[in-house]
């Protein structure tokens, strides 16, 4: 049993880090109906701003946090100002080709700056507690907790706040919502800059739990972020959520029952077959077409 | 040369690249090697990158044969970029050293199993090294239950992790766990969570030195805590000052302790140090001995005609290397020298004992 609950743990440590990323792809994609695939890029200069304040600047917890969060929403917000709202007119395949370059820019910019995989001392004291063999660290809950108030932060503005009825107005019809007096493009930055401040926390999070990084680090965790958000059925928050612990539930799943040379494979056919049933994802719907 | 500069393990391809420009330094400085007829060569080095990855390790072995012209080859380092460059290498004619390649097949023929006629390495293999740590293992750590976690998709992480297991088992010892990962994956905790419900007294863990922090620290988080068994895989220093306290105390296999007395050992840490300013590795220590190995075939064939080298190579029979002496056994690309076990201890490798073959 605490066998089992322990395995249960490693997923939900491993689903909240997937989870958060999502919540990037499903944002942009529900504002913009664009894939940014450089979103996992934004995890790894995440990670390495983490890097930069834990190891160099020796900051605490809470304004690391803080510095990754503002760092890659700022990023974020300047890609969207350079390289996406200049072909925000042209066909939507030029933006998802731009945002592959975006990604190999920064992994190669992060290369040049230093090609060794970087270590990053823990940015508080670890407790590690027992309770009848079944180890659980502060690290864990802190992972855990953050990630899911992110979460919950995220849709009360979504749901709640002016920002959040504007940017469910630009989701539904952008058009439209200008000449109804919303402005479209500060909207859209603040989409990217929120998205990319969740990706700067999961980048975080995810150094201190396996704290050795590299600038190539963002391409699988943020494939596998954006099959979450696919699963949970893209521009959907509850979704992307959802489809981050699914993903990191079947992954330890695989690894506990089968080599793990076929985690990636049982994951994701497993996925591939859960479309083929809701082709738009567990909470998705299909958008109407528009004549 | 030919080294993983950059990718997954660049410290080992600067430890490469380090002793390379040394050697051929202090091989000019001498007055180069004398050929026939009394004239004198210099070393001409040219640095190739593999970026660690096996299709880059082929096409710099190609770009350094056909388009450098290159008499001989040092490198690639690691097996899974030392056997690519081993093919172009033996189908060229080209003689290739392998410094730090530990893979039984890095040196031999894939489809006859024979050894390759041009390819030769300045390491033990993982045949004698697998079977170094299983014994030391069973009978000096006195070790019952073991488990094991390996790179399954790395060639030579998984024949160290078969060979330890059957010497382990020959010695009276049981593995109770064979968990493994893949290339690039940075959670471990599901596999971990595995060994420590089999109850193991010693983990094996023959991977690369960037997986291993990662691992042993998300061990002690899961409450595992029994001491770990790296390979050569482990011996840098980076290891040390990525991993700190939480490496403390564990064993590794070596080529080479830099506490050794042997002076051809202390002359090259003296000169290494003067230069790089930090103690040379192993994987430093091996690229030098296949500068020297190659320095002494070639002033032995008094030519850089490449089958003569190659001849010359296969004939050495008492070479004093810094990693201990070594020998050819005629038609075999494989040394012959032994191991040392090392522990690491207040952020150091220390000696712990030597194993002869």
């Amino acid at each position: 049993m605490t066998y089992f609950l322990q395995q249960a743990l490693n997923a939900l440590q491993l689903g909240s880090v997937y989870a958060l990323i999502a919540l990037g792809y499903t944002m942009v994609y529900g504002v913009l109906t664009m894939i940014n695939f450089a979103h996992g890029d934004f995890f790894m200069v995440g990670a390495f701003l983490c890097f930069i304040c834990v190891a160099r600047l020796h900051l605490g917890f809470v304004p690391t946090l803080l510095v990754s969060m503002a760092g890659v929403a700022l990023l974020a917000a300047a890609v969207e100002f350079s390289a996406y709202r200049p072909l925000r007119r042209a066909p939507r395949v030029s933006a998802i080709i731009t945002s592959l370059g975006v990604g190999i820019f920064l992994e190669h910019l992060t290369l040049a700056l230093s090609p060794y995989p970087q270590h990053i001392p823990p940015a508080f004291t670890n407790l590690n507690w027992s309770a009848g063999g079944l180890a659980v660290s502060s690290l864990q809950v802190v992972t855990v907790l953050l990630s899911v108030g992110l979460m919950a932060a995220l849709q009360f503005v979504v749901a709640r706040t002016p920002l959040g009825i504007a940017m469910r107005a630009v989701s539904w019809d952008r058009e439209t919502a200008a000449l109804l007096g919303v402005p479209v493009d500060r909207v859209i930055s603040a989409t990217f800059a929120i998205g990319g401040a969740l990706g700067g926390a999961a980048g975080m999070l995810y150094a201190l739990s396996y704290p050795v990084i590299d600038p190539y680090m963002g391409v699988l965790v943020g494939w596998k972020a954006f099959i979450s958000a696919v699963v949970g059925g893209i521009g959907d928050i509850r979704g992307a959520m959802l489809g981050g612990y699914i993903l990191a539930a079947v992954e330890i799943a695989v690894a506990v029952a089968l080599p793990s040379t076929y985690r990636d494979f049982v994951a994701f056919s497993l996925l591939i077959v859960l479309l083929i049933f809701r082709p738009y994802g567990i909470f998705g719907r299909p958008r109407p077409q528009k004549l | 040369m030919i080294a993983e500069l950059t990718g997954s393990i660049p410290a080992v391809g600067a430890s490469c690249r380090n002793a390379a420009q040394l050697a051929a330094k202090e091989i000019n400085d001498a007055g180069g090697i004398e050929m026939e007829g009394g004239k004198k060569k210099m070393i001409e080095l040219v640095i190739e990158d593999t970026a660690a990855k096996a299709d880059q390790a082929a096409a710099a072995a190609q770009k350094a044969i056909t388009r450098d012209d290159v008499a001989a080859i040092v490198g690639p380092n690691s097996s899974s970029n030392a056997l690519p460059a081993a093919e172009i290498a033996e189908k060229a004619g080209v003689v290739m050293i392998a410094p730090w390649s530990t893979n039984p097949k890095t040196t031999l023929d894939a489809q006859t199993n024979q050894p390759k006629q041009f390819v030769f390495r300045a390491c033990f293999t993982d045949t004698f090294q697998g079977h170094v740590l299983g014994k030391f293992a069973a009978e000096i750590l006195k070790a019952k239950k073991a488990a094991i976690l390996y790179d399954v998709a790395s060639e030579v992480l998984k024949s160290q992790s078969e060979l330890f297991k059957q010497s382990f088992e020959a010695g009276g010892g049981k593995v109770v766990a064979a968990e493994t990962y893949t290339t690039g994956d940075k959670d471990f905790s599901a596999q971990l969570t595995k060994i420590k419900q089999a109850g193991p007294d010693i983990v094996f863990l023959p991977s690369y030195y960037t997986d291993v922090p990662l691992q042993v620290q998300q061990a002690h988080r899961l409450g595992l805590k029994v001491p770990f068994l790296g390979s050569d895989a482990w011996s840098t220093e980076e290891l040390i000052k990525m991993c700190g306290k939480d490496c403390d105390g564990f064993y590794l296999s070596n080529h080479y302790s830099p506490q050794t007395t042997n002076p051809v050992t202390r002359r090259f840490i003296a000169s290494y140090q003067a230069a790089y300013g930090s103690v040379p590795d192993d994987v430093a220590a091996l690229t030098y001995d296949s500068f020297g190995l190659l320095k002494a075939a070639l002033a032995a064939a008094k030519t850089t005609d490449r089958r003569a080298i190659r001849d010359a190579l296969s004939r050495t029979t008492d070479y004093k290397g810094v990693t201990g002496d070594m020998r050819f056994t005629p038609g075999s690309g494989d040394p012959v020298k032994g191991a040392v076990i090392l522990q690491i201890k207040d952020d150091k490798f220390v000696w712990v004992t030597d194993v002869r073959p």
